[in-house]
């Protein structure tokens, strides 16, 4: 008779949900959940029930309302007309203009600075150690103000731009009288097209197209030049094929629809014409950029020297130069270490934008989060909105740095 | 930042919902002291001394309804509160009563369940410019920039002004009247607009007044008034006959000088119901017969307040204009204290 162990027939017993370890952890959890939720459910219920005690719902209604209110810097159509939605978007865009021309100069301006810091050069080195600590220390918001307050008070008043009666200007137009920094903002020339293609958009469409093309045919080129080289050796002379090909057919293009500047000219109170930039745009990302380059500056210096130093000791060894070694060797290891802190250093800076507030740029704080949200008196819709859509924003960056995070990772197999 | 303010004030709502339902009166009592919400500082209206005490034409009603309701003008806790903070702090019943140049206005008296009580200064949107500027009149501002505060209803006068008149403007918003000062001195625009009375109050401040000149346009009504919640009836009786109060001593002729000995000499009816020699009229209001007395003795009538504070020997040097007694041709009126 072979022996046989008769395991212990049970059934599942409700106490096992406490005494045996395969279900404890389970059953905390669910208990977990089911409490988080259950304060999640007090917290919406007792907003809505002491709204309502004040009278008060939540109602997206005025979203369509007439806004009523002017917006100085707007890049899509706006006037007082359009609805509190449209003021929310034009903050929106505003945001967005600010977040990533911020994330791109910091970046590269970061990149730059971290690899100095590492220079052997003494004086440089120190130099960026002082640029570092002094922005990184001081309160973004502070640095927003200094750089507006300086912009402001130094530069002269748009007035001085006029020629006095005797011929005399206390200020001038730089760059061959087509820029003028005034206290206000920065008046920029305005590209103009004199024959436009038919229909909205088709004239700035065809010049992508034509971009596109030339880069096109260029990388065929090149593609084609790297053949030659490997197959003979030698490298065909390429820089004035490069060059024709990249600007002849767009300039050709340009000249063909009429292109021409459009130069600002002092009038009645102000600069009429051309591309008004004001100071709270340029502030703000001035502050932005300098601030956050700092801060990669620093997480660029952590990853190169979490590159083991045996790497550019081979690299030399190869008879690679500083340069190339930088480039080629220790840069593309310490992305993997340098992109994941980088990524939420690109979220704080687009969330910080919100500090903008300070020097009067209506971004979408200030337009749907400030003005629409005083005059509707709907804090709480306003609010959530806001949150909502910055929420939205970082994901989306969250999601597109990961994936490129992805792709320069160390593939392990 | 803003976003956690307002999250922390949910949150501490939601904790103190249990104890919701007592009236405004009896938390004031209860608690000793009145929650002025005031302005973070235009000078004759509302705005710290160099001692930290909250002096103006605004301050002085806040006093004279603590000295009603507690016996003490001194118990007052003023809240400085923004354009844009100011109605969120009152919703919240972070203040009891909101006496912050605030104008009254048909979507802030419905929509944001709020009661404007009274108008203790009636008042109208104007522009000021640098005298050198050499414009006279606002329809020259054409394509000028213009300062303004923003989550006021002067931002909407102003875009339907410049609308209206068929000419164009570059808004800076601004968040207070320190903030637009500073930016107006730098020269960041060409003209403030804001209320008449908060022009020439920030005009008084200027280091040169002389140099800047508040154009004769007005463009808007502007009521200003005392605030308080919509539902609490008592309380709002309180306030709006308190204010009452002071321009009623105004026309009868009761100073804060002589308020004790008219208590005791006068011989009209109407004055010896407001003081509380006869009658239950603070009875009727939930407060003792003494209430009028006590918010006159304060600091002086509504006529005194103002010269005190906004008037010709004041650098404000504000006239009484459309705010002088219906007697003498302006709009202060009060029903018959009966």
């Amino acid at each position: 008779m072979a022996m046989a162990i008769e395991t212990p027939k049970q059934g599942f017993r409700l106490g096992m949900l406490i005494y045996d370890t395969r279900y404890r952890a389970i059953t905390i959890q669910v208990i977990v959940l089911l409490l988080f939720l259950l304060f999640v459910g007090w917290l919406a219920d007792n907003t809505r029930h002491n709204l309502a005690l004040k009278g008060k719902d939540i109602d997206f209604s005025f979203l369509w309302r007439r806004a009523g209110y002017d917006i100085g810097q707007h890049l899509i159509p706006y006037t007082n007309d359009s609805t509190n939605f449209w003021a929310g978007l034009v903050g929106l865009i505003n945001t967005l203009v600010v977040a990533v021309l911020g994330c791109i100069f910091s970046t590269i301006l970061g990149v730059i600075f971290g690899v100095l810091r590492l220079s052997k050069n003494w004086v440089v080195a120190r130099l960026m150690t002082v640029y570092i600590e002094m922005f990184r220390n001081v309160p973004l918001l502070l640095w927003i103000i200094l750089v507006y307050v300086i912009l402001g008070e130094t530069r002269p008043q748009p007035k001085d731009f006029k020629a006095a009666a005797d011929g005399t200007q206390i200020a001038t137009m730089n760059l061959w009288d087509s820029v003028a920094v005034t206290n206000r903002g920065t008046n920029l020339p305005l590209p103009l097209l004199d024959r436009p293609l038919p229909g909205g958009y088709t004239s700035a469409l065809a010049i992508i197209i034509v971009l596109i093309g030339s880069f096109w045919i260029n990388h065929i080129l090149s593609n084609r030049a790297k053949a030659t080289q490997e197959a003979t050796g030698v490298r065909p002379v390429m820089w004035w094929k490069t060059l024709a090909i990249l600007v002849l057919p767009t300039l050709g293009l340009l000249l063909a629809m009429g292109f021409h500047l459009e130069y600002p000219v002092f009038k009645g109170f102000n600069f009429q014409g051309g591309i008004n930039v004001a100071h709270a745009f340029t502030a703000l990302l001035i502050a932005l950029t300098l601030y956050y380059a700092s801060v990669t500056a620093e997480i660029v210096r952590s990853g190169i020297q979490a590159i083991n130093r045996g790497q550019s000791e081979a690299a030399y060894a190869l008879g690679l130069r500083p340069g190339r070694t930088m480039n080629l060797i220790i840069l593309p290891q310490a992305l993997r270490v340098i992109i994941p802190p980088m990524i939420s250093q690109w979220l704080s800076l687009t969330k910080d934008t919100s500090l903008g507030i300070a020097v009067s740029y209506l971004d979408l704080r200030g337009t749907l989060g400030g003005i629409t949200l005083n005059q509707t008196g709907r804090e709480l819709e306003c609010m959530l909105l806001m949150m909502l859509i910055y929420l939205i924003i970082s994901l989306i960056i969250s999601a597109v740095a990961n994936a490129y995070n992805a792709s320069v990772k160390l593939k392990e197999r | 930042m803003k976003k956690s303010v307002l999250l922390g004030t949910l949150a501490a709502a939601a904790l103190v919902a249990g104890a919701a339902g007592a009236t405004t009166l009896d938390d004031v009592k209860a608690r000793g002291v009145l929650n002025c919400g005031s302005n973070t500082g235009l000078t004759g209206f509302g705005a710290p001394d160099a001692d930290g005490n909250y002096q103006g034409f605004d301050v002085d009603l806040c006093k004279a309804i603590a000295a009603a309701v507690l016996g003490d003008q001194s118990k007052v806790k003023f809240i400085p509160t923004t354009g844009e903070t100011r109605f969120t702090s009152l919703a919240s019943g972070e203040v009891d009563l909101l006496v912050r140049n605030s104008t009254w206005t048909f979507s802030r008296d419905t929509d944001l369940k709020f009661d404007f009580v009274a108008v203790n200064y009636y008042d109208g949107q104007g522009f000021m410019v640098k005298k050198d500027l050499g414009v006279s009149s606002a329809k020259e501002l054409n394509g000028a920039t213009v300062c303004i505060q923003t989550g006021t209803t002067t931002e909407l006068n102003l875009a339907d002004f410049f609308k209206s008149n068929n000419i164009t403007y570059t808004p800076v918003n601004v968040a207070d009247d320190a903030d637009a000062e500073r930016q107006f001195l730098a020269g960041s625009c060409d003209a403030y607009t804001t209320d008449a009375s908060g022009l020439a109050s920030t005009r008084a401040t200027l280091p040169k007044p002389d140099d800047y000149v508040i154009l004769p346009e007005i463009i808007s009504k502007e009521p200003l008034g005392p605030v308080v919640r919509h539902g609490d009836n008592q309380w709002g009786d309180i306030v709006r006959w308190t204010y009452f109060a002071l321009v009623a001593a105004e026309e009868k002729g009761i100073t804060k000088a002589n308020v004790e000995e008219m208590a005791t000499s006068t011989q009209d009816p109407e004055v010896k119901r407001l003081l509380g020699v006869e009658g239950d009229m603070g009875k009727m209001l939930g407060l003792d017969n003494e209430w009028a007395k006590r918010a006159i003795a304060a600091n002086g009538n509504y006529g005194e307040i103002f010269e005190a504070n906004i008037g010709m020997s004041t650098p404000i040097k504000l006239a009484r204009g459309l705010n002088a007694l219906w007697t003498q041709g302006g709009l202060q009126y009060t029903p018959p204290f009966r």
